[in-house]
């Protein structure tokens, strides 16, 4: 069996695999640049989302962890606003006798180059869009949940509560956030979709959309490189404190963000992995071994399947 | 808001917030705008990505200030010593702009030679009257001439100028050719404004600020320097203020001292400049300048006072000013009676104003609570308010309530204003049965603001219009047609009656096209009655010069005439901003007065009518065209040439020459001094907070003499300034709002999306208090003062700073965000069950930026136990207050009558 | 299904036919992925509104299909907010479909341990009632100094800040035709 076409997909090329198959129905990549030098962490981002999307609500847990109770990005919130308090000064040699900054930082599913998830995917629920982002298919995926280890930022997770969540507090109400569209019991996988739906329609994302600071940036990925390379030039000549991009680069370990970040410290300030590498790097070789072992238990039959698609 | 209305004339906003981007320097203070108002602050954020200064000067190290280029941390309750000391550093130092000061503010005007400053008088002015606890402020008028404010007493109606002269406008003389009669134009004279204000904060040094502020000298010079180095000809300022400011014992004062600086600054009427007032509601300025209360008649005609008014041509006379625009007050009044009468007011029965309810120097709302607790109020209507949380002293409003014979509720959610006879903390603690509750109670669904057209007053004086969307289901109804047909059911009623009492209801104008099933009343007929037409013509009119005196037109308010000129909707205007001219954006909705977005917009251009500079040019004389033209809307007769000199005998705006912009005013000057309007003072004066761990370093004149405190049993105070029993209350608290929700939580706690963001009612502590009281992150606290005790979740953070103080001395703030209640979904215990109701004197409104309360670590006592556990810190501190309690000598305990 | 368009859905053939060979993009782009369409452009009619929280004032666009909101996001045309919206003004529609909202009237009679179904029109019909009655009960002419009131200081009304200008001006021309004084809301500044 020939692992080639995976092997490829490992080279540090930029362009998502599956994304250049669409031909002429191939869209310019689109992406978001979240510039947390301007965030000031409403969280409209978050309720944008989740009005759009029809989101169930996350549970009214208080953490006592600065403003932040939604905590993580998970099945339930695809936007999550980070607060860091740190006892470092804004600028770069202030004087400051008590310095004190709040970093603010709204994450969301990077859209990887090399997404993870995306290869493991066995439904071919997950996939690249002509915008280059990557969508969970809600009426494929079967919620087998092989792409949540996958993803190195711990974004993709399974809805386990019901989809007919009662909210409220009487029984007599009618559900909340309750899926419009699909029949499917859930324990499916749910992810930002980069709001997929309005990208096809011409409308940009909902988060970035509402950001009262434009924070949230959407575009072009290169357009927002570009922006973005001339934003950190700009803080850096301000004297900002390390003020540094995140995910921008196409060398990096999942070829690049589809939705980076500038930052004003180190990722895993933020809670993000600083080094993030694409789960399924060893991938062809683990697909050679499994291969031969499938072969040897099964014959060709399993070899068909798996070449022949990844939907069951 | 009688701060920004005595000090330039009208009580708005001087700017809109898309200015603020062309500022170079912006003071946020008394504000946390990214949280409260974060699309407002996208402005902010353009100013400081052009370089501008960002200052925030707050108690609390918030999402402001994390955005902000310096953060300044000071004690809650100080700001008028900050802001003193602003105008202090600027005096000394020669920063402020000359030119503006001496030709747009009332600088040059001598003052009475009776005048005595708080510097002579220990902490009051003169005229004080220890008997009554209230100021006779003819002492404090210009000399040679009287003088009536713009707004304040105005609004109040001028009985409590309380001198000889008082309800007599103009008396004493006027303006000569548009000047006071004694001025000095090299601002030299020992009493002219000037000079006073020089003398008044000559003590404000930037050691005074630190210690009473407990920032540090070089934070408040930075701060100083900044804001007058980015002021001038070249260079504009801006302040942004909301609540944070309002909500003190000094409140209105807090506003008037930076409307002292930024006059001084010239940074007034001019781009990027300003005074950019916050509000919190959607339409809180509108419900203003359209009043629901209780002392002004729309467009800030006071109503008529028990006491001074004997009959219309004393109204006429106490309230028309011989100068400025205020010189067509009867015109004005005219036309709201014939709006609210129509033929049944005419000139020969004085237009109904003897039919007019009469109200008393304090009716508010905190009156109005002490009356229901004494049993006195029978019925109340509450619509899209929540008291039981939002108001100060939760128990007191509850129990307020709970006393009523009747109770009306219209909201969208069930409130805890409705909910209370069954589920508050009165009956959680037993002092409130259900089966001993007499109140009626009608809770009527309210429709949202898609199910109904209307219009709104945003933040900037601007008049939007919201078009339905939807119909409101089942029982639920606007606000509009509530009250449309509840008259329409009251007047069917009266219909027969004969009785005298009946008169002016039975008279009133009260029909309006209605639609739809459920007989909604048209919202565009009610603005069309608002803007006024001319009687005869039906012919819709287009701004406020063409009110008539005589009864010829028909205005609702007066200085909303124009909103819908040539019988167009003016304020449904939505022209995208990207189709417009300018930033301005003056084709999108309509600001009052007449358009106009920057006001007092004269004062951009020097005293020829020339831009103080290109760079920050706006509204210019054209002397080709013979008239002012600019960006925005002139505030100023348009043809009015920039040297006009009034003639003599020249009357209203005729007598404002053409040098002054200032056109509400009788002097057509901004008002560094305040000769007439507010009741505690003609310049700010630093006091303490009624309930303050410190004593004021200025006076033994302690806090705000002409406070408004009560008599009540429900609303004790806690001991002050090391008295003894101070220590059982050694914290200072502020609260405030979270941009998760908003105010007492009946939009928001019924909102998942964002219940879920902050579900629990939390206090904010520093980790030096935490350790000093036991605290842990993540555990209770209970919060107590004189009034309750609440409990909350314990968030410890570095953003609440220990200030140190004089002497050394550290002080430590409790955060507290106000949101919660009893109902929704999501609960907790609401921070104004710890709040006391003393309040400003100009505008009645509640201290609960700064007051005093005692934290311990676990969960608050439950049941009876609570009221009890309150009682025993009480008896405490206040046991021992009483062997030694602070004495105020000058002070009386004024308390509303009742 | 016809066998074609069996087999032309069958994955293997669109990966390979679709260059997708790996089945990462257009190839297992399903039927709904295929024809979805954003709910805003699904829309009967959209109308132009102003958010109803803080006096920012920022535009809004509602979305309505078969008499209900499908969506309120900001409306780019406002100068002030430029289509940008606050996380409460972005719930805007979450508030007005709240799972808490109140749809019926609730009466509460006095010393009632228990709200009680009332239709509106009873319960206007009795809160006018109460409005005459208690007027008439408690009307002065003149204070205790005998100075003009014509007024009742016996009822009161609180609110406007969040409600429309041609609300509070019926409010205000009602009470003060009543004889209503005590006529206040939040906006104490």
């Amino acid at each position: 069996m020939n692992p080639g076409p995976l092997t490829d997909l490992m080279e540090p090329t930029g362009v998502p695999a599956g994304w250049e198959a669409y031909g002429d129905e191939r869209k310019p990549r689109m992406g978001f640049f979240t510039d947390t030098s301007v965030c000031i962490g409403c969280k409209a981002c978050e309720v944008a989302c989740k009005e759009w999307n029809l989101i169930p609500e996350d549970g009214r847990v208080w953490t006592g962890e600065s403003y932040d109770n939604t905590s993580q990005l998970g099945a339930n919130s695809w936007r999550h606003v980070a607060f860091v308090e740190q006892r470092k000064p804004l600028y770069e040699g202030a004087s400051d006798e008590n310095p004190l900054r709040w970093l603010m930082s709204s994450d969301v599913c990077k859209h990887c180059t090399h997404a993870a998830c995306l290869d493991v995917c066995p439904t071919g629920s997950l996939f690249r869009t002509e915008f280059g982002t990557v969508v969970v298919q809600e009426d494929i995926c079967n919620g087998c949940g092989y792409c949540v280890p996958a993803c190195p930022f711990g974004v993709l997770d399974q809805r386990k509560i019901p989809s007919t969540l009662n909210v409220g507090h009487k029984p007599d109400l009618p559900p909340i956030g309750p899926l419009e569209r699909g029949e499917k019991k859930d324990g499916r996988v749910w992810k930002c979709t980069l709001c997929y739906d309005r990208l096809k329609g011409g409308h940009e994302p909902a988060c970035a959309k509402a950001c009262p600071t434009k924070s949230i940036q959407f575009g072009p990925l290169d357009e927002l490189r570009e922006r973005a390379d001339a934003r950190l030039g700009k803080l850096a000549a301000e004297g900002w404190n390390a003020a540094q991009l995140y995910g921008r680069d196409p060398d990096d370990g999942v070829g690049g963000f589809g939705a980076f970040f500038l930052l004003l410290d180190d990722p895993e300030v933020y809670g993000l992995p600083p080094d993030p590498v694409v789960t399924t790097r060893d991938l062809p070789e683990m697909w050679t071994n499994m291969l031969a072992a499938a072969g040897a238990l099964l014959g060709g039959i399993t070899v068909l399947t798996l070449l022949g698609g990844r939907r069951k | 808001m009688p701060s920004l209305g005595t000090s330039f004339g009208r009580g708005g906003a001087t700017t809109f917030q898309q200015d603020l981007q062309n500022a170079d320097c912006i003071v946020i203070m008394g504000s946390n705008m990214a949280e409260n108002h974060p699309v407002g602050f996208q402005w902010v954020m353009e100013a400081r990505e052009r370089g501008a200064k960002v200052l925030h000067v707050d108690p609390r190290f918030t999402r402001t200030s994390a955005m902000a280029t310096k953060h300044v941390g000071i004690r809650a309750g100080s700001d008028i010593a900050f802001l003193g000391g602003i105008v202090n550093y600027v005096l000394q130092n020669d920063l402020y702009f000359r030119e503006y000061v001496e030709h747009y503010t009332n600088a040059p005007v001598i003052i009475r030679e009776e005048f005595a400053d708080t510097e002579e008088l220990d902490g009051l002015f003169s005229g004080w009257d220890p008997e009554q606890g209230e100021y006779d402020v003819q002492t404090w008028m210009y000399e040679g001439m009287e003088v009536h404010g713009s707004a304040g007493q105005r609004e109040e109606g001028f009985n409590a100028t309380k001198g000889e002269q008082s309800g007599h406008g103009g008396h004493g003389g006027g303006l000569q050719h548009g000047e006071p009669p004694a001025e000095d134009k090299t601002m030299q004279h020992p009493r002219c404004v000037f000079q006073l204000l020089k003398r008044h904060y000559q003590r404000y040094t930037p050691e005074f600020v630190a210690e009473t502020c407990g920032c540090t000298v070089e934070e408040f010079v930075q701060v100083a320097e900044t804001l007058a180095a980015n002021s001038g000809r070249d260079r504009t300022s801006a302040f942004v203020y909301a609540v944070g400011w309002t909500q003190h014992t000094v409140g209105v004062q807090m506003i008037r001292c930076a409307a002292v600086v930024q006059q001084l600054l010239g940074n007034i009427g001019r781009p990027g400049g300003g005074i950019m007032a916050l509000r919190g509601h959607a339409s809180i300025q509108g419900s203003t300048d359209i009043p629901t209360l209780y002392n002004i008649l729309p467009g800030y005609l006071p109503m008529p006072h028990t006491e001074t008014y004997g009959d219309l041509e004393h109204y006429m006379q106490a309230n028309t000013s011989p100068t400025g625009w205020w010189g067509h007050f009867r015109a004005y009044f005219v036309s709201l009676m014939k709006a609210y009468f129509g033929e049944n007011a005419s000139d020969e029965n004085d237009w109904l104003f003897e039919s007019l309810p009469r109200i008393d120097d304090d009716n508010s709302v905190y009156f109005t609570v002490e009356q229901m607790l004494k049993g006195k109020v029978k019925g109340y209507i509450i619509a899209g308010e929540n008291p039981a949380v939002g108001h100060a002293n939760g128990k007191a409003q509850r129990l307020g309530l709970s006393r009523l014979e009747w109770l009306v509720v219209r909201d969208v959610v069930e409130i805890e204003s409705a909910a209370f006879w069954y589920d508050s903390p009165e009956v959680e603690s037993g002092e409130l049965k259900p089966e001993e509750c007499a109140t009626e109670i009608f809770f009527l669904p309210a429709a949202s603001h898609t199910e109904k057209d209307g219009s709104f007053t945003n933040t900037q004086r601007l008049l939007q219009w919201h078009w339905q969307a939807v119909e409101p289901k089942e029982d639920c109804r606007s606000e509009l047609w509530f009250y449309f047909h509840l008259g329409r059911l009251i007047k069917q009623k009266l219909e027969d009656s004969e009785d005298e009492r009946d008169k002016l209801v039975k008279a009133l104008r009260w029909e309006y096209p209605t639609h739809s099933g459920i007989l909604e009343p048209s919202a565009e007929a009610v603005l069309q009655e608002v803007n006024g037409w001319e009687i005869e013509s039906g012919k819709f009119l287009s701004g406020y010069p063409e009110l008539k005196d005589d009864g010829s037109t028909l205005c609702g308010c007066w200085i909303y005439c124009g909103c819908f000129e040539d019988g167009i909707n003016q304020t449904a205007r939505k022209k995208p901003h990207w189709e417009q001219d300018s930033y301005v954006a003056n084709q999108w909705a309509w600001a009052w007065p007449s358009n106009r977005h920057i006001i007092y917009n004269r004062a951009s251009a020097d005293p020829d009518g020339k831009p103080w500079s290109e760079r920050k040019r706006y509204v210019w004389w054209d002397g080709e065209q013979g008239k002012w033209t600019g960006l925005d809307t002139p505030d100023f007769e348009e043809t009015k040439e920039p040297h006009y000199v009034p003639p003599d005998g020249a009357a209203a705006e005729d007598a404002i020459a053409g040098g002054h912009p200032f056109i509400m005013q009788a002097d057509g000057r901004s008002w560094l001094y305040v000769p007439q309007g507010l009741e505690d003072g003609p310049l700010p004066t630093h006091y303490e907070p009624h309930e303050s761990p410190f004593d004021n370093p200025l006076y033994s004149q302690r806090a705000n003499p002409r406070r408004q405190q009560n008599d009540l049993a429900e609303d004790p105070y806690n001991p002050v300034d090391g008295e003894p029993g101070t220590d059982v209350y050694p914290y200072v608290v502020t609260t405030y709002r979270l941009t998760e929700h908003h105010t007492a939580g009946g939009m928001t706690r019924s909102v998942n999306y964002l219940s879920e963001l902050q579900p629990a009612m939390f206090c904010e502590v520093h980790p030096d208090l935490a350790a000093e009281v036991g605290l842990e992150n993540g555990g209770w606290a209970t919060i107590y003062t004189s009034r309750s005790a609440i409990e909350a979740r314990v968030l410890v953070t570095d953003r609440m700073r220990p200030l140190r103080m004089k002497d050394g001395r550290t002080v430590h703030q409790v955060g507290l965000p106000y949101h919660w209640g009893k109902r929704g979904l999501v609960t907790g215990d609401s921070a104004n069950d710890l709040a006391h109701m003393v309040l400003d004197p100009n505008v009645h409104i509640q201290e609960v930026k700064a007051f005093t309360c005692g934290i311990r670590p676990g969960r608050r006592p439950r049941g009876a136990d609570l009221p009890r556990f309150v009682a025993e810190l009480r008896e405490r501190a206040h046991s021992r207050r009483e062997q030694d309690p602070r004495v105020e000598p000058e002070e009386v305990r004024k308390t509303t009558p009742s | 299904m016809p066998l074609a368009k069996l087999l032309e859905s069958w994955p293997a053939l669109r990966q390979l036919r679709e260059g997708d060979p790996l089945g990462l993009g257009k190839a297992v782009q399903s039927p709904r992925s295929q024809s979805l369409v954003p709910r805003i452009d699904e829309a009967e009619h959209v109308v132009q509104s102003v958010c109803p929280y803080c006096a920012v004032g920022c535009g809004q666009l509602v979305y309505v299909k078969d008499g209900e909101i499908t969506q309120i996001e900001g409306d780019p045309a406002s100068p002030i907010s430029r289509g940008r919206l606050c996380p409460k003004g972005q719930a805007s529609k979450s508030y007005a479909q709240s799972p808490i909202r109140e749809y019926k009237v609730k009466y509460r009679r006095p010393y009632g341990t228990e709200w009680e179904e009332l239709s509106l029109e009873d319960a206007m019909e009795m809160i006018a009632e109460r409005i005459v009655k208690t007027r008439a009960e408690t009307w002065e002419w003149e204070t205790e100094d005998g100075n003009p009131a014509n007024r009742t200081m016996a009822i009161g009304n609180l609110g406007g800040a969040t409600l429309d200008n041609e609300e509070n001006y019926l409010i205000k021309k009602l009470m003060t035709g009543l004889g209503i004084v005590q006529v206040e809301n939040q906006a104490r500044i």
